[in-house]
């Protein structure tokens, strides 16, 4: 069973006034266990909108948000249980951090959920090191610290909640290339460790295609596409045309093909087109040998 | 929640009002207001309603827009109501039980009060629906500009006034923002205890504070960085200049004002 559902989800703003807009538009779609899907969208295509309904911080104007097949408005009182089952992470999160100390603004969901201390401290320092901050910092007030670190605070609040499903929006945006490498490599352990959902919306196609099983894709408030990652990079065009863009090295790839060196495979990732070429060196070099 | 927040919202549009000069239209309300206070009999307020309505529908802002204005008084208005309806003791008793008895005049004058209130927030609503605060600082400053004269620092003032309207919205959605980073760590804040939703704010204003800081320091900086000194010798991007319809709807309100005087002595 998919763990979040969403049935005709509908959402619409300032209904009853000139500013009138509608941001979702009957949105269906299953998201398994597990996965680690990557939310690609033009500004304003809704995709924020949508990931505010995954845990309830919007309620729709029509249709469902199924977590474990269970309508999450169901029990309008049990609305803060959803919130701790799926946890979402803000853009530019660290403008929400408050407390003290790096430990107490860590531990505010956890005390939300009602744990007690000692759970408490073992999640603070277990998401801490997770997300690779150092032990002494967690005395330190958050206001200290560089930008890089502040997010990753504000990431591990999340995060010590413990979330099934994990939704970060644009968790790399603003930060130089070394805080954002640092900040997906931190996510992609703590997704292989917790086995846990994952979806981070994105811009970055490079990041996207390094990290997510799947992608979904919204365009003009409605889905345009929720697919395996392979699957979505291969309508490169359709994807053009909605004002997106398919990582570049899938470009060179494309490119390299329409003049006359097909590889037989799609690249979207670096990595993978470093040993696409060596391979083929290799097997040139012996042919000729 | 917040964004139902309609104190000082501007919608756009091309309606003769939204062309009026911002100085007269502030005039105009000015004018507006004395006249609903210088009526005292309903011929009075009617003509007063006329005016307002007859305003409204040259806005083509649809006319629920002006009712939501409305909501937020109306507990005040109820009080004024009760207060009105209860402890006027002159005229002949409708009704009456213990120390409470309502009045024919109380029930008029509460009626009367009430409507003009309402016409009251609903013309003046219209100002702000239809000027841009920009455009009304603009006019505000010029309006005082004589004051200068004493020494009054009007441009301070001003651009006082339209740094905090242009960052009303700013901060409302800030606050939105904040609010729903901490919902989603499971602050409790429109539900709970009310020591609980206390205790959460300070998870919001903390946050707020920080980022309206900020703000400041990057306005200042921008400010600044654009030579900003000042009203001294600075001119500006829109000069307001009054046409031949401005003195129109200037001479339509003195009528207007004029026929409540003049009604309110007949009648």
């Amino acid at each position: 069973m998919a763990i979040l559902e969403t049935q005709e989800l509908t959402y619409t703003y300032s209904v009853g006034t000139p500013f009138e807009k509608t941001a979702v538009d009957h949105v269906s779609l299953k998201i398994e266990e597990g996965e680690m899907v990557g939310v690609m969208g033009h500004t304003g295509s809704g995709k924020s909108t949508l990931i505010q309904h995954f845990n309830g911080l919007l309620r729709p104007t029509s249709g469902k948000v199924l977590l474990d097949g269970k309508d999450i408005w169901e029990e309008k009182e049990k609305i803060r249980d959803v919130r701790f089952k799926v946890g979402l992470v803000f853009q530019y999160p660290e403008y929400q951090i408050f407390e003290e100390t790096v430990y107490k603004d860590i531990a505010f969901g956890p005390k939300n959920m009602g744990l007690d201390d000692a759970e408490i401290k073992r999640r603070v320092y277990e998401t801490a090191h997770d997300i690779g901050l150092s032990e002494e910092l967690l005395e330190r007030s958050p206001f200290e610290l560089s930008g890089g670190q502040k997010r990753r605070v504000a990431i591990a609040g999340v995060m010590a909640m413990e979330p099934r499903v994990l939704i970060l929006d644009e968790p790399t945006a603003g930060l130089d290339p070394a805080g954002r490498d640092k900040i997906l490599s931190h996510i992609k352990s703590y997704h292989e460790r917790t086995k846990n959902t994952i979806l981070i919306v994105s811009h970055s196609m490079e990041d996207i295609a390094a990290f997510a099983d799947k992608i979904l894709v919204m365009s003009k408030a409605k889905l345009f596409c929720y697919d395996e990652t392979v699957k979505v990079f291969a309508r490169a065009d359709e994807i053009a045309q909605i004002g997106l863009d398919v990582p570049q090295i899938t470009k060179v790839f494309g490119e390299l093909r329409r003049r006359g060196l097909d590889f037989g495979k799609e690249v979207y990732t670096v990595g993978y087109a470093r040993d696409l070429l060596l391979k083929q060196l290799k097997e040139r070099g012996a042919s000729r040998c | 929640m917040l964004r139902d927040i309609t104190i000082g919202q501007y919608f756009p549009g091309d309606s003769i009002i939204h062309r009026l000069d911002p100085r007269f239209k502030i005039v105009i309300t000015l004018l507006y207001i004395i006249m609903l206070f210088s009526g005292s009999s309903y011929i009075c307020l009617a003509v007063g309603a006329v005016f307002t309505f007859g305003a409204i529908l040259l806005s083509h802002i649809p006319l629920k827009m002006f009712f939501k204005s409305v909501k937020p008084l109306i507990i005040f208005l109820v009080i004024t109501a009760f207060l009105n309806l209860f402890l006027m003791s002159t005229g002949d008793v409708l009704w009456e039980w213990k120390f409470l008895k309502i009045t024919d005049k109380g029930l008029e004058t509460s009626i009367f009060m009430v409507v003009r209130i309402v016409l009251l927030v609903m013309g003046s609503s219209l100002l702000t629906y239809t000027t841009s605060p920009i455009t009304l600082t603009d006019a505000i400053e010029r309006l005082l500009s004589p004051l200068k004269k004493i020494k009054f620092p009007v441009h301070e003032l001003a651009m006082m006034m339209s740094i905090a309207l242009r960052f009303i919205p700013t901060l409302i959605e800030e606050t939105d923002k904040i609010m729903s980073a901490q919902k989603a760590r499971g602050a409790e804040i429109d539900t709970g205890s009310f020591t609980k939703r206390a205790k959460n704010l300070i998870s919001i204003l903390v946050p707020l504070f920080i980022s309206a800081f900020r703000r400041a320091d990057e306005l200042a900086t921008a400010m600044e960085c654009r030579c900003y000194h000042g009203g001294e010798g600075r001119t500006r991007l829109r000069q307001l200049k009054s046409a031949p319809r401005d003195y129109i709807a200037l001479a339509v309100t003195i009528f207007f004002l004029a026929l409540v005087i003049v009604l309110d002595r007949i009648f």
